[in-house]
């Protein structure tokens, strides 16, 4: 269970570690985008944000993924698998940096090979795939202090 | 008391399936998702799982029978599948996909239809036992409702 160091976060954070955390109401609104072509992923990490009160949005690839920015779109948060057709994830990731996206990004991926490569691209974190709700609380963690 | 006698079974049959590794603490975090809003997410993941793991097999199928093989496409689709079994918490179906691979970067044919037998068996395997699991949880479950299927 995670606890606050400041204190500061707490309805956050503790709503984060208690047993029903579906009724979520996070401080600051943080909003979320999915990049996976995984249609299982996407589910599952789709289903894991909103179980956290997160609001977001699924792309199948890096290049939706610059598209949805382009149309004025912004997340707190971007869930980047390494590996998609079209625009893999660490081409997407410096795009998305070279844009000027500040936004939280944390490479989600089984390719152990690529990971520096990938965090060279702009990753502020790294998890192994499956994402859990811990993981993602670890994620979570990081936004909320930075922002 | 039906029920209650029910809803034991389906946790008798989870943990066996968990202690003979047929799946691991993925699918309790997949279970940990499940809620009111979303009473089937499970039996949804899974079902997709099988019907997208379907057509994966079979294309490793047809890459193995059909002349000369092209081991990193092979290494690709099984990497795919390697995923999705991680993700529905498909431990002995992993570790298949795993040995797969390994024969795979070795450029060594006979291991990877070899493995490949064991791949597709595990997954029928486990594909019977999901489904029991989850007919089961229906009826012991508070909506005895009959979700999607898994074909």
């Amino acid at each position: 269970m995670l606890k606050s160091q400041t204190g500061m976060e707490d309805g956050f954070l503790s709503s984060v570690g208690a047993e029903d955390s579906k009724m979520l109401e996070p401080p600051t609104k943080i909003t979320a985008l999915v990049v996976d072509d995984d249609t299982i992923n996407q589910m599952i990490h789709h289903r894991l944000l909103d179980n956290l009160g997160i609001r977001n949005q699924v792309v199948r690839n890096g290049k939706e993924a610059i598209d949805v920015h382009c149309s004025g779109k912004n997340f707190d948060l971007i869930l980047m698998d390494m590996e998609m057709p079209v625009m893999n994830g660490i081409e997407a990731t410096r795009k998305l940096r070279a844009m000027g996206i500040q936004s939280m990004i944390a490479g989600v991926s089984t390719n152990t090979r690529e990971r520096e490569n990938f965090m060279e691209a702009g990753l502020d974190d790294y998890q192994e795939k499956p994402l859990t709700t811990s993981k993602l609380v670890s994620i979570l963690h990081k936004v909320h202090k930075d922002g | 008391m039906d029920r209650n006698h029910l809803k034991r079974q389906v946790d008798f049959m989870k943990r066996s399936f968990l202690d003979q590794g047929y799946l691991d603490e993925q699918f309790i975090q997949l279970e940990e998702l499940q809620d009111d809003d979303n009473p089937n997410f499970v039996e949804e993941i899974v079902t997709l799982f099988f019907n997208d793991s379907a057509r994966l097999l079979q294309n490793i199928e047809q890459a193995l029978v059909s002349g000369p093989i092209d081991f990193p496409s092979l290494d690709n689709y099984m990497h795919q599948f390697k995923g999705s079994s991680s993700s529905i918490g498909a431990k002995r179906v992993k570790n298949e996909c795993t040995r797969f691979k390994e024969y795979c970067t070795a450029g060594n044919a006979e291991g990877c239809l070899r493995t490949f037998v064991q791949v597709k068996q595990e997954h029928a395997i486990l594909k019977t036992k999901l489904e029991t699991y989850f007919q089961l949880a229906k009826q012991a479950g508070p909506s005895g409702t009959s979700g999607g299927q898994i074909r």
